[in-house]
């Protein structure tokens, strides 16, 4: 509905583009004219501190919220392209093939593990059960449909390893398995943009490491590129290909994950200084970086000193 | 009230001593409460003044029972139910369910079948009327509605207030077609079950983008304003005077019940002229449209959309973020609701003959939709049962004669009907408040199929 | 003129007594979220405590003067309100504070029958009418106000002011305005969350009563259904002026009141209650907020 094949605004390797969004709640602007893009078939993360408003990009990107100004596209590997400050979220999910986790996990905690990923499934059944009417009547080619989406469902549980749950009420599961089910319920509806907020959050080291591979896996054998937000610095530097940086609603930093981590804005933002101490704490970092390099070459390391 | 809060390892002195003051507080709270109400009591004289009948013997046996209960609670039932929920909480498995318990609905279908016939047997032609209609006909009317609600309440988890104006428009609908066009039970049936879901797609689509409460009371006011409608409308409706004569159903228009008719059923086959076999008749109507609405609600649970509305009442937010459009799976939810709702007052209209607003109160609304939460919402079976001991209980006090020999030959039972009805929503509410059957059945299966106990099951945010 | 500023008077009065329910279902709203559906039911009690009160004062005490009767009326509606609303809150609402959330919206279905039908019970089904307790009428340019009139609004500025005293300056408010913010972190600084709501609830039904006294004084007749259309009309002025604001009670209640009697005088008095009802849907659907309510934001 929103496309416009003739005039192609993203090239071939973007994914989404963010223009110029910005995001007012009464006074307060969440979102201060932020731009950013994402590739096809990379990982973007977005971090920064907490209340920068990265879940609030979320829920514009994925149309929670309507931005107050701004564009955002998005391109489909097909060359469909989507203004998705247009359209309203269940569109967003169901036509430009957007798929989003939550914070703080939304899960259908009384429905089962495997309930959870056949209602992903939604608008891909209600048509082969010809909108309910033919399903009702016990039309054949629904039964077979419904077949496919239990096989589906399996595949993507056996993804997160979670066959032995399946019948198992989904609140019923341990939280590092919840927020798993979760990815698996986005990945059930068939996207190819996929939005994570904080997918590591409250997960162990180990569940933390699986979730990475997962993540990879997701990117490489389904082709879907991903947007997560993160605090778990770790996982932000293993698997993500770009990185955006958010301080009060603004981009600071935008580029490979070694970039960012060197880039002192980031570096000031994360310890809270003020923008006007910016450059006092850029040559207090080159000064003690210089320190420590000359404290290696003499053999001192500082942390033995004392 | 907070005994079961009381830990039950209280030294049995002290709870004693804990009981007895919870029981004096009891009874001057409860005399506080009684003495304005129940001792005095408001009365006309014979010239129309308002004079002060005093009751002070009724008000100290209400305190009397405030106390003795308050004493019973704290002492004896709030420890033992305490132990009981310990004892319950322990083991968590859901009971896996016994060859009975799974074939009931095979079971209850062959008793209903039978039940008429038995009645007949049991108590002669005429002495089964009272109980094929009052009892048999009257509850199935409410089980058909209460399942017709629980689509809305129970699986989409949608508040509706106002679900006795569907009711109210499936029953004018067959009333005034087939009074003004003669048109037949059989024809207009569905067309009353498709007017009503027309209706609630009409005042469902602006009112479901609100949540929870705000609808339960938007509907509250739809309902209210269908009922003043056919109230003020009297030149269609009648007013309050209501429709009379609205023509009975027929056996597919083969036989008719209406007595003057050629093919009376009775004369087509030699009987004597009785209002039972209408009675028996309209029971098997009401079963079999019961039956339909049950197969039908348990075939779309395992449609997508069935399941859509179980996510619905789960988390709406997560619904929107899987390309789940939430107005039309509401909308639906909330016309094929009001089309039972349809169906249901069509066939009230055929029974009764007469039909006034009379009949459409919020106190309906009220009534189905206790049914529906006492029964555990989603709960086909457990919602039946509601619906059986809710109405047929209070049904039977039309029967205690025997009160009357023990309070007096004025006391009507009939009276304490609606009094009793709300005591029992609010107690079985306090005591169970997931419903009589709590645990849901999930729609599919990987290994097996294990019931999920409600404690997972989250609210409505409508 | 005269007829529109004679309903507009009319239209206030009623509005008042509204406003004054509404009261009662906004804070509760407001510090628990949750419809007391049994509130227009504890309105209509406090009507019959106060006919009940004006029976006994007329038959045992002889000359009791009409401003004396009308004040033990207005305090027996009072105690028997809040004291019933007290309990209610006690036996059928804080069980099953944290269970699911229609559960307590059941319950109240479920008091306001009991209610209603407990008086029916009780007091007969009968109207009970009494006779008229205040005549005096003045005639200001072609306009007739009622003293009875002037007193239901005297009364409800005077009740309203104390109400936004209690509320806004006392310690009392601070807690109720903590709890309604969130409940947990009150308690945990200390607030007695369950007493609070309990004071919420009878704060808001001795409200009730004396509206309900005066509903009595102004009609002079009470039945045991007259708690349904006052109640329900009484949350539609809470929710028309945003629930959870008092003010917003208030003018919801005034609206409401002055929108019946004006359609009543110029279109048709069978159908006030549609136009009241079409008000709450209409408000709802288009502003959930209500006038001076706060727009909600919805969290994901």
């Amino acid at each position: 509905m929103t496309q416009h094949p003739e005039e192609r605004r993203l090239s071939g390797d973007e994914v989404l583009r963010v223009e110029h969004m910005t995001m007012r709640f009464g006074g307060l602007i969440a979102i201060n004219d932020l731009s950013f893009s994402a590739k096809r078939g990379e990982i973007t993360a977005l971090i920064g501190p907490n209340g920068a408003g990265k879940t609030t990009v979320f829920n514009c990107v994925t149309g929670f919220y309507k931005p107050t100004m701004g564009r955002i596209l998005m391109r489909r590997s097909n060359g469909e392209e989507f203004n998705l400050e247009r359209m309203s979220d269940f569109e967003i999910n169901r036509d430009a093939k957007v798929s989003r986790t939550f914070q703080n996990i939304r899960l259908f905690t009384g429905l089962t593990v495997l309930e959870n990923l056949l209602v992903a499934q939604h608008n891909a059944l209600m048509k082969s059960s010809g909108f309910t009417v033919l399903g009702l009547l016990g039309w054949r080619p629904y039964k077979d449909a419904a077949k496919e989406a239990i096989e589906k469902a399996r595949y993507w549980l056996e993804m997160i390893n979670l066959v032995h749950r399946a019948d198992d009420p989904a609140g019923d599961l341990p939280y590092g398995e919840q927020r798993r089910l979760e990815i698996a319920r986005a990945m059930c509806t068939g996207p190819e943009f996929l939005c994570l907020d904080e997918p590591a959050a409250g997960l162990n080291p180990r569940e933390s490491l699986e979730l990475n591979t997962l993540l990879r896996s997701i990117r490489e054998k389904h082709d879907v590129s991903l947007l997560l937000i993160e605090h778990d610095m770790s996982v932000v530097m293993q698997i993500s290909d770009h990185v955006v940086v958010l301080e009060y609603g603004a981009k600071i930093s935008d580029g490979t994950p070694k970039h960012v981590q060197n880039d002192p804005r980031v570096i000031a933002a994360y310890l809270g200084v003020e923008d006007d101490e910016v450059d006092e704490v850029l040559e207090e970092i080159e000064e003690v970086a210089e320190e420590v390099s000359h404290e290696h070459e003499a053999g001192q390391p500082t942390g033995d000193a004392r | 009230m907070t005994a079961a809060a009381q830990p039950p390892r209280i030294p049995s002195d002290d709870r004693l001593k804990w009981a007895l003051r919870e029981a004096l507080f009891a009874g001057l709270i409860s005399f506080g409460m009684f003495v304005l109400y129940v001792g005095l009591e408001t009365t006309q004289n014979i010239r129309n003044q308002l004079v002060l009948n005093q009751r002070w013997g009724l008000l100290a046996i209400l305190v009397a029972i405030a106390v003795v209960g308050r004493f019973l609670i704290v002492y004896f039932i709030g420890p033992w139910f305490a132990a009981r929920k310990a004892a319950k909480a322990a083991k968590t498995e859901v009971p896996t369910q016994s060859l009975l318990r799974r074939n009931i609905g095979w079971i209850a279908l062959l008793a209903l079948l039978v039940f008429p016939m038995a009645m007949v047997w049991l108590v002669g032609p005429q002495k089964s009327l009272k109980w094929v209609d009052n009892y048999g006909v009257q509850i199935l009317i409410y089980v058909m509605l209460a399942w017709g609600l629980n689509i809305v309440v129970g699986l989409a988890g949608l508040l509706d207030l106002g679900y006795v104006a569907f009711y109210a428009v499936g029953a004018y609908s067959y009333a005034l077609l087939s009074l003004y066009f003669g048109l037949s039970f059989w024809t207009l049936l569905p067309l009353a079950g498709i007017l009503a879901a027309f209706w609630g797609i009409i005042l469902g689509f602006p009112v479901l983008r609100l949540r929870g409460d705000y609808l339960a009371v938007v509907t509250l006011a739809f309902g209210e304003i269908i009922r003043l409608v056919l109230i003020n409308w009297t030149d269609v409706t009648q007013g309050t005077f209501g429709v009379s004569g609205v023509p009975k159903a027929s056996i597919f228009g083969i036989w008719s019940f209406e007595v003057g008719a050629d093919n009376n059923f009775a004369k087509a086959f030699g009987l004597r002229q009785s209002s039972a076999y209408y009675k028996i008749f309209l029971f098997y109507v009401i079963l079999a449209m019961c039956a339909v609405t049950a197969v039908v609600t348990i075939r779309l649970r395992n449609m997508p959309i069935g399941r859509a509305w179980e996510a619905l009442r789960e988390d709406e937010i997560a619904c929107r973020s899987l390309g789940i459009n939430t107005v039309t799976t509401k909308l639906t939810a909330f016309s094929i609701g009001a089309m039972f709702g349809g169906f249901a007052g069509a066939f009230f209209a055929a029974r009764q003959g007469f039909i006034s607003p009379e009949s459409f109160t919020f106190h309906e609304s009220a009534i189905i939709l206790a049914v529906v939460v006492l029964g555990g919402m989603g709960s086909l079976f457990g919602i039946a049962v509601a619906a059986i001991v809710m109405i047929g209980g209070t049904e039977l006090l039309r029967e205690m004669h025997f009160l009357k020999t023990i309070f007096g030959p004025d006391f009507t039972p009939e009276l304490y009907r609606m009094l009793i009805f709300g005591l029992a929503m609010v107690i079985v509410m306090v005591l169970k408040p997931r419903g009589l059957v709590s645990v849901r059945n999930p729609t599919a299966f990987l290994h097996e199929r294990k019931a999920v106990s409600s404690a997972f099951t989250k609210e409505g945010h409508g | 003129m005269e007829y529109f500023i004679q309903q507009t008077i009319n239209g206030v009065t009623l509005g008042s007594v509204y406003g004054m329910i509404a009261i009662g279902y906004t804070m509760v709203y407001g510090i628990i979220g949750m419809i007391n559906f049994s509130h227009g039911d504890v309105f209509m009690l406090g009507t019959f405590a106060a006919l009940i009160m004006f029976l006994i004062l007329t038959s045992l005490v002889a000359g009791m003067g009409v401003a004396a009767m009308l004040l033990v009326m207005m305090a027996t509606a009072i105690v028997m309100s809040s004291l019933w609303s007290w309990v209610i809150e006690r036996i059928a609402y804080r069980p099953l504070r944290g269970s699911f959330r229609l559960a307590p919206l059941i319950t109240a279905i479920g008091m306001s029958i009991v209610l209603s039908n407990f008086i029916q019970v009780t007091q007969g089904p009968r109207n009970k009418p009494i006779p008229p307790m205040v005549t005096k009428v003045y005639d200001v340019y072609g306009v007739t106000i009622s003293l009875k009139q002037i007193l239901i609004v005297l009364i409800t500025i005077v009740m309203m002011t104390a109400f936004w005293y209690v509320v806004t300056k006392t310690s009392l408010g601070r807690a109720q305005r903590a709890t309604e913010q969130d409940r947990k972190m009150a308690a945990l600084l200390g607030i007695d969350v369950d007493r609070t709501i309990s004071i919420t609830f009878v704060m808001g039904a001795s409200l009730a009563g004396v509206a309900g006294a005066m509903y009595l004084m102004y009609y002079g007749v009470a039945t045991f259904s007259d708690g349904f259309i006052p109640g329900v009309k009484a949350f539609t002025a809470a929710v028309l002026g945003g629930i959870g604001s008092l003010p917003g009670a208030l003018l919801g209640g005034l609206l409401i009141g002055l929108i019946e009697s004006l359609w009543s005088a110029y279109f048709s008095i069978d159908y006030k209650d549609v136009a009241t009802f079409s008000i709450l849907a209409i408000v709802l659907i288009f502003k959930p907020s209500g006038l001076l309510g706060r727009p909600e934001i919805e969290k994901v």
